[in-house]
């Protein structure tokens, strides 16, 4: 299992170099520049010592090399250094935003935790909606709840977000009244009234994220649990006196989580993916808004860093998956 | 080649290749004149509802979307600000937009253009999955090489390398090709480009199965090239699981390029697609909430018709189910 685990780690950092090099090609042919904001009145060659400031205007595999070199050993000393004290990373360059001027990781830092509190939340009531859904439909295959489970988990493949998103702003929004529709990302939570409002200004978010989730585990869910339904060892369990309870809820759900963990951990990345858009329906200010305004801005290092952090959770749910199943299947490790 | 036990059956892996089942009795089995496989195929897609109802409103929007413009005649652009914000009514069915623009001649040349995507980006997809999934089955040494490229591919963050492409050629290809169709290929490329994965997998392992096959053995002992081998033998017994990916992959596509158009990367803002009108609409939200609900009904419905198409499909093209 060890070995399992330090080769799958292995494999990811080339994985992970090659992704950062798409990135990093991919956004060297931007017709952006950063100078189009300075008067015309800069003469040029100050502007060339502004660009040379800025870290452009060297050759291509150096500036890669730079890049490489904060994100993956600067930027961790600032965080060393935020946490004990220390001071690793006095006088280092660290990625600036263009934007801004302020270092890039402290804006996503500032941004991350609305979305993880969005779609953290929304992940979870999905999972612990979808599983039971999934259980009971596997279960009585066909039955009326069955083919209703299946109708809604289309519906919820079928309508996108920013659909979904819109149509919950009119109905409970706009006409009833009950939410807003803007999330409020000031609102800091010290009392009871406040913590109510927080809570009603997530649900619509998570209601809109948690159906897509729902969805797609409740149906893996399902065709996890019929396949097993139908092994042998499932006649064995009842064939020896077990009830029916200890057979579907024990020996029937264990097998059957084996494939639904490791789905479960692989949707995670996709569903900060998919969050750019309910972030940007319901005015979020977490990551996905800040990738949107910083494109829009031709933010070219935030960008950069901003696709890097989404490809890098890909990367390491990927391996908690491929390490989940191997925990989880003995007949996976092959050491 | 092989080093098989030829004494056991070959199930299970078997991609819609198989005739009718004996299981209709040995003289029914002789009397009954030879059906084509497609015959049965569609005789198990008649019996699924939802993919029956799925693809005839598939069908009727498409239809509605290209043909609909020669009934309805008027144009999606043209501004008539003294009929603006109205509501539903006999010469406007769907109401106008805030310029006094014709929402249903709205919907149906967004619908064009939006199916049109869909459509092209899933051939683009279809095709390059295919390629890259017969390639990787049956050439041996490309197999790696090119796994890994997929699952290179599978991890990249999509959405936001979608929108960094938007971004970045936008002004080229515009300049090429003209604002319209400029972003039309970008957009086609983009998807196509980003969606193969999925399909190069499963034909894949198909292939792998496929290549280990008698008729396979047969085929290459008369001296047939690969070439032919891959178009006689290979393809049109892959053809189920391609076809299935390929219903998926308009779903998918469509869902992308509204999502691009609703982020504001998409198409120019004159330029209708559902995407976009859903997008405009939500500026209105307040005033005119029924706005974003026709382009937003028309992407879900599309969808939902395309994945229940897509269902049924997988279930009648699986010689397992069929018969059921």
């Amino acid at each position: 299992m060890f070995t399992f685990t330090i080769r799958r780690l292995v494999l990811a950092v080339p994985t992970l170099l090659f992704i950062s090099l798409v990135i990093f090609l991919l956004l060297e042919l931007a017709p952006g520049d950063p100078m189009a904001q300075v008067p015309l009145t800069v003469p040029p060659e100050v502007k060339q010592k502004m660009r040379e400031a800025l870290g452009l205007g060297e050759p291509l595999p150096i500036r890669y090399w730079k890049w490489i070199v904060q994100f993956f050993w600067i930027e961790p000393q600032v965080l060393i250094d935020h946490y004990f004290g220390t001071s690793f990373s006095a006088g280092d360059l660290r990625v600036i935003s263009w934007q801004t001027r302020s270092p890039v990781m402290d804006i996503v830092i500032q941004r991350i935790p609305q979305t993880l509190w969005v779609v953290g939340t929304a992940y979870v009531v999905a999972t612990l909606i979808a599983i039971p859904i999934g259980i009971y439909s596997a279960y009585r295959q066909y039955s009326w709840f069955d083919q209703a489970g299946t109708f809604i988990s289309m519906i919820g493949f079928s309508v996108p977000p920013f659909f979904s998103g819109v149509l919950v702003i009119v109905i409970f929004s706009v006409q009833l009244g009950w939410f807003p529709s803007i999330y409020d990302t000031t609102l800091v939570v010290d009392s009871w009234s406040s913590f109510v409002q927080q809570l009603k200004q997530m649900i619509m978010p998570v209601m809109v994220l948690a159906l897509q989730i729902t969805a797609q585990t409740s149906r893996f869910m399902r065709a996890s649990m019929l396949d097993n339904l139908n092994q042998d060892y499932v006649r064995t369990a009842r064939a020896k006196g077990l009830g029916e309870y200890t057979v579907v809820m024990v020996h029937v759900l264990r097998n059957s989580m084996i494939p639904v963990v490791t789905v479960i951990a692989l949707g995670v990345p996709s569903i900060f993916g998919g969050a750019i858009i309910t972030e940007q329906v319901f005015k979020v200010n977490g990551i996905g808004q800040l990738l949107i305004g910083a494109l829009q801005a031709n933010d070219l290092p935030m960008v950069q860093t901003l696709t890097f952090i989404f490809a890098a959770l890909i990367v390491i749910f990927n391996l908690i998956a491929d390490v989940l199943y191997g925990i989880l299947d003995p007949r996976i490790r092959y050491d | 080649m092989t080093d098989r036990e030829p004494l056991i059956p070959d199930e299970g892996l078997a991609p819609a290749s198989g005739a009718l089942p004996g299981a209709a009795g040995p003289l029914k089995e002789f009397t009954a004149p030879p059906r084509s496989q497609w015959l049965n195929v569609w005789d198990q897609f008649k019996h699924h509802k939802g993919a029956m109802a799925g693809g005839i409103i598939f069908l009727a929007i498409v239809v509605l979307v290209f043909l609909g413009p020669l009934v309805w005649t008027i144009d999606p652009t043209h501004i008539d600000i003294r009929a603006r914000n109205q509501g539903l009514s006999l010469a406007h069915p769907f109401g106008t937009d805030q310029l006094g623009r014709d929402t249903l001649a709205r919907m149906m040349a967004g619908g064009r253009t939006s199916v049109a995507v869909g459509i092209a980006a899933m051939l683009l997809a279809l095709f390059l999955g295919s390629l890259v999934g017969v390639a990787a089955g049956y050439f041996r040494r490309l197999d790696d090489l090119l796994m890994r490229l997929t699952d290179l591919f599978l991890a990249l963050p999509l959405l936001p390398l979608l929108l960094v492409m938007m971004l970045l050629f936008r002004e080229p290809l515009s300049a090429t090709f003209g604002p319209e169709q400029g972003i039309f290929i970008l957009i086609v490329c983009a998807i196509g480009i980003t969606s193969w994965m999925p399909t190069a997998r499963i034909v894949r392992g198909d292939v792998l199965a496929l290549k280990e096959r008698e008729f396979i053995l047969a085929a290459r002992s008369i001296g047939t090239t690969n070439w032919m081998m891959i178009a006689r033998h290979i393809l049109p017994n892959v053809l189920s699981p391609i076809m299935v990916s390929a219903t998926l992959g308009i779903a998918n596509a469509i869902i992308t390029e509204s999502a691009l158009s609703f982020l504001g990367l998409g198409f120019p803002p004159d330029f209708p697609t559902w995407g976009r009108l859903l997008f405009d609409a939500t500026d209105y939200l307040q005033q005119y909430p029924e706005r974003v609900f026709w382009p937003g009904m028309a992407i879900s419905l599309t969808v939902l018709s395309v994945n229940y198409l897509g269902d049924g499909l997988r279930d009648a093209l699986d010689p397992r189910i069929r018969g059921r």
